[in-house]
């Protein structure tokens, strides 16, 4: 598994994806950000959803991680969109046969691949966190935002607990996209069908039917990342979003494995 | 005693739905040695190929890989390069990095990488995007690829598909002396002139069938050697085509030439006859089925 875990990282190195990932996340973290402080004022809301979050709660010790938690749901689409492509190109590229002739074990291609996909997620949240928090000291002296506690012991704890908040709705969103790319075996219908029912298909059936966002992945995954919200419990949306999660991904490594490879 | 087999196939079969692709197929493949894959198109070469490498199940059957048994890949693949249906990178990766991801992952030294592209000419062009090579520089990765793991057993799927004829000659040089050193290559190829220049035996396939497998040279010398006669005058064609047939020879005319079956014993013995009838021959040529011949009639295409 290690094998292919360093294999796997010699592709996600690579030069253009390296790069599209970075102003991905930087396009995500600072419009997000940029949006929260700069309407702050704004009666349309400054948060996701039209949600309005004043100047007494941005100054509070969680206000610097607050933009990084709320940037979770775009970068969770950027993860899916990564981790879709990196597992479904190896059968449009038709590298999979490759792959399979140097390392036979189904298994460990699989969990090889998504531990380097896991750690391409860190430093994606990483970069999000430090671009987000350096923007938020940067905007909150533009909108004569107090920023005294920010700096606090409670700070770093509500940063730890939003970093970790954030990295398991990510990897959770990434996963999705992995699901989703070895079951289509196309990138492109991998990505489109997932970024559809994140954005579009869970948001709208979430407005029409009561309480169904309780059991969308998209949904409970947005929840984790901001620590719970007032209709679903951190705890709930955590273990059922990730229950659905490794159901799904045993479901798919099952027909990865008994599957024949004929491209 | 016999020699030790690199290939080893029983009674093995593939079937895709209501398709036999492969039907009960035996053959074998003596270590050290070149052995050529042949047959048309869908003829289950590349099926087969696959169920050797592990990456399909066979329906019924058995086989072997260097003593192995094919339902335990991890245990073989180790000593086997393979290239199948041609070769398959990353093409945003350079060469060079292509063959780091796989020699990461079959835990090769990474060292021998930049060995491994000057072998196969690509020594100046590792650094360049898998993307920007042609067809014949990306079959040349796809061997280096295939030789990553220094192997015992080298299976190629139509090596050189896109490669010029000094490029196809670097690579029946390189096949040979692999062979020399040990390796079994296992080889399928249209190009039936090739596999017949390097391969000491020959496994054919026709309708997901063996029909053949042995010694390319068993093969040949089964075949009915030919003599080509062109006499002076078109005309006496007709005339030299009865001399050959109340001797017992079959013959047909083909473009203004008498094809006789026969050795080369009877080319004397068929001058003096269309002497004695008053023709006068133009060429008398004895010619040996080539494999290609052979294939043709074999496989009936």
């Amino acid at each position: 598994m290690w094998n292919v875990f360093q294999a796997e990282l010699v592709k996600l190195r690579r030069a253009s994806l390296s790069l599209s990932t970075i102003a991905a996340v930087t396009f995500v973290t600072g419009l997000v950000t940029s949006l929260l402080f700069l309407l702050v004022d704004s009666p349309q809301g400054n948060g996701e959803r039209g949600v309005r979050i004043s100047r007494d709660v941005l100054a509070l010790p969680s206000g610097a991680s607050l933009s990084f938690s709320n940037s979770a749901g775009l970068l969770g689409i950027v993860a899916l969109c990564i981790f879709a492509a990196q597992t479904a190109q190896e059968y449009t590229y038709g590298t999979l046969r490759n792959l399979l002739v140097r390392q036979p074990s189904r298994m460990k291609i699989l969990l090889g691949k998504l531990g380097s996909m896991k750690l391409f997620a860190i430093a994606m949240v990483t970069l999000s966190a430090t671009l987000a928090i350096s923007l938020s000291y940067l905007l909150a002296g533009v909108k004569d935002i107090s920023t005294s506690a920010w700096s606090t012991a409670d700070a770093r704890s509500a940063l730890l607990r939003g970093f970790i908040n954030v990295l398991l709705a990510t990897i959770g969103y990434g996963i999705f996209g992995m699901i989703l790319g070895l079951l289509f075996r196309s990138p492109i219908s991998a990505i489109s069908i997932g970024v559809i029912w994140n954005l579009i298909i869970e948001g709208l059936l979430s407005v029409f039917v009561k309480n169904i966002d309780r059991y969308f992945p998209g949904q409970l995954l947005s929840t984790v990342a901001v620590g719970g919200t007032d209709k679903i419990s951190y705890q709930y949306a955590l273990i059922t979003s990730y229950s659905f999660l490794l159901g799904g991904l045993a479901v798919v490594a099952f027909l990865f494995k008994k599957r024949d490879v004929a491209n | 005693m016999s020699s030790p087999l690199a290939l080893d196939v029983a009674d093995l079969s593939k079937k895709y739905g209501k398709r036999m692709a492969l039907s009960h197929a035996n053959f074998e493949v003596p270590m050290g040695s070149i052995c050529g894959f042949v047959g048309p198109n869908g003829s289950g070469k590349t099926t087969t190929i696959r169920m050797l490498l592990g990456l399909i199940t066979p329906t019924t059957g058995s086989g072997h890989v260097l003593g192995e048994s094919i339902t335990h890949p991890e245990k073989y693949l180790p000593r086997v390069g393979a290239m199948i249906e041609g070769p398959a990178f990353y093409p945003a990766l350079t060469g060079l990095q292509n063959l780091t991801v796989l020699a990461k992952l079959g835990g090769f030294d990474v060292k021998s990488i930049q060995g491994l592209l000057d072998l196969v000419d690509l020594g100046d062009r590792g650094n360049s995007k898998y993307k920007t090579y042609s067809l014949g520089m990306k079959q040349r990765l796809g061997i280096a690829a295939a030789l990553l793991p220094n192997p015992k057993l080298l299976v190629l799927d139509e090596p050189t598909n896109g490669l010029d004829p000094a490029g196809i000659q670097e690579v029946r040089n390189l096949l040979r002396k692999l062979a020399d050193a040990g390796t079994t290559v296992f080889v399928s190829s249209h190009l039936l002139s090739e596999i017949e220049m390097i391969s000491d035996h020959l496994v054919m396939l026709r309708l997901g069938k063996v029909i053949f497998s042995g010694k390319t040279s068993e093969l040949l010398a089964k075949q009915q050697p030919v003599i080509v006669a062109v006499p002076e005058k078109v005309g006496d064609l007709e005339k030299l085509a009865q001399i050959a047939k109340s001797a017992g020879h079959d013959c047909k005319i083909i473009d203004n030439a008498l094809h006789v079956s026969g050795s080369s014993d009877y080319s004397a013995k068929l001058n003096k006859a269309a002497f004695d009838a008053g023709i006068i021959l133009e060429s008398l040529t004895p010619v040996k089925a080539s494999l290609e011949d052979t294939f043709f009639e074999m496989t009936g295409e």
